[in-house]
């Protein structure tokens, strides 16, 4: 892939900083704008991690915190491709994951939702994708639960990722939800995302083709990372 | 009707959430049997060439709380100014500096540290040198979407006055912001960075 500057991120498609629906963005919130800031090799460049990066269970959350049988849950396939805006595959993109267990707890200190932990279930994971962009890693649907936001706020399932593209630019962290979850159009955080068409990107169908019969479903989740120029032809720059 | 351009849509953004620490630095949330270390836990080797600083700082919220569930992460060239990344061209980066760190913030004091290596002058577009600087991004609960920001060096007086980017910046008062003060601490050069996403100090963010 070339490495010219990337694409203007669309910040309307974007949730904005500021949306009083999610309590905890009313003070985390940037209130100044923020300043253009033309790529240059510090935004163009970004690190590239191997697949000597990984170990064998990485992918498969079903055993790699496994310690006296498998997790308690819906077994699942989470697969899709890293593509660019041009539509490209995206190849060594390291996606990590994390997630709640089938009971939708956390594993994490700061957790205190009365559902159990489950001893056979760590909740995160992590791949890379391959040479045409596709990934795919193994886990137990998570489990929605409640958050302290509203009286009565509940989270939709849903899976967290982070990508490592091929610039420090292309840095993203979202979220996959579970196509048919009520609980999604219903979400304060989901809500966040002002156009509808947009949130649709974070729903991954059920997707009968990739299941493994007898075992597991399938979830099918593209994600796509901003474009980029080719390096042939660069603006010249303003004359300051 | 016109043709179509036949471009994708970035995938929208969604907050980290509190819980960020269990994908991107697991071993440091105590679930330590799944990755043998925390991704960008370690910069340097013995043999990484530069001189050794420590960043340090905390991310405040707008009523002055710092904040104890963020992520930050950098990214830097190596002391020559050559990024190890695919995308450098100008020549080969130290193999023993990785470029980029990730720390989760202390869980009772929310204070970020990178041990690392002052970073060399990259170019800017048309040639001219920028100022040594670490990009940094910021992720937690309440945060939509990742937060880019820079930090310039403190003792780098000359090289901040010249720098294109700072120079750009219209409102003057606020470039302090992105310029960290040195202190030594314990012999080593220390670059204290406290990062504010509100109020009269708000940080400049970059829209890259």
């Amino acid at each position: 892939m070339s490495g010219g500057s990337f694409y203007q991120r669309d910040r309307r498609w974007h949730p904005p900083a500021y949306d009083p629906g999610y309590k905890t963005s009313v003070t985390r919130s940037p209130q100044k704008a923020l300043i253009a800031l033309d790529n240059t090799l510090s935004e163009m460049t970004g690190p590239v991690f191997g697949h000597d990066t990984l170990g064998p269970l990485d992918d498969d959350m079903i055993l790699n915190f496994a310690k006296d049988g498998e997790p308690i849950g819906q077994r699942i396939i989470v697969h899709g491709r890293v593509l660019d805006e041009d539509a490209r595959p995206v190849p060594g993109a390291l996606i990590e994951v994390w997630q709640a267990n089938a009971g939708g707890r956390y594993r994490h200190k700061k957790e205190s939702y009365l559902a159990p932990l489950d001893p056979n279930f760590g909740g995160c994971g992590r791949t890379i994708s391959g040479p045409d962009g596709s990934y795919r890693f193994r886990t137990i649907k998570p489990g929605p639960y409640p958050w302290p936001n509203g009286p009565n706020d509940w989270r939709p399932a849903h899976i967290h990722f982070s990508i490592f593209g091929q610039g420090f630019a292309q840095r993203l962290i979202t979220q996959m939800y579970f196509e048919g979850d009520p609980l999604i159009w219903l979400c304060p955080i989901v809500s966040t995302i002002p156009d509808k068409a947009a949130i649709e990107r974070l729903i991954a169908p059920l997707d009968m083709a990739n299941t493994v019969p007898m075992d597991a479903r399938a979830y099918k989740f593209d994600i796509v990372l901003r474009g980029r120029r080719s390096t042939l032809f660069e603006n010249r720059m303003e004359g300051n | 009707m016109v043709q179509s351009l036949d471009r994708l849509k970035e995938s929208p953004s969604q907050t980290a959430g509190p819980y960020v620490h269990i994908g991107c630095t697991p071993n440091y949330c105590g679930i330590e049997q799944v990755f043998p270390e925390d991704l960008g836990s370690r910069m340097l080797k013995e043999e990484t060439r530069g001189e050794r600083i420590r960043i340090v700082g905390r991310v405040f919220d707008g009523v002055g709380t710092p904040l104890k569930d963020a992520l930050v992460e950098v990214w830097q060239a190596d002391a020559a100014g050559l990024y190890p990344s695919p995308q450098e061209t100008r020549g080969k980066a130290d193999p023993a500096f990785t470029g980029f760190g990730r720390s989760a913030g202390d869980m009772a004091t929310g204070e970020f540290v990178f041990e690392t290596i002052k970073p060399g002058s990259v170019p800017f577009k048309d040639g001219r040198p920028q100022a040594p600087h670490v990009t940094l991004w910021i992720v937690a609960r309440g945060i939509n979407i990742g937060l880019h920001t820079r930090l310039y060096f403190g003792d780098e007086g000359a090289a901040n006055e010249a720098d294109p980017i700072l120079a750009r910046i219209e409102h003057r008062s606020r470039v302090a912001t992105l310029i960290a003060p040195k202190t030594v601490e314990g012999g080593i050069a220390t670059y204290r960075h406290d990062i504010f996403l509100q109020g009269e100090k708000e940080t400049i963010f970059f829209d890259i």
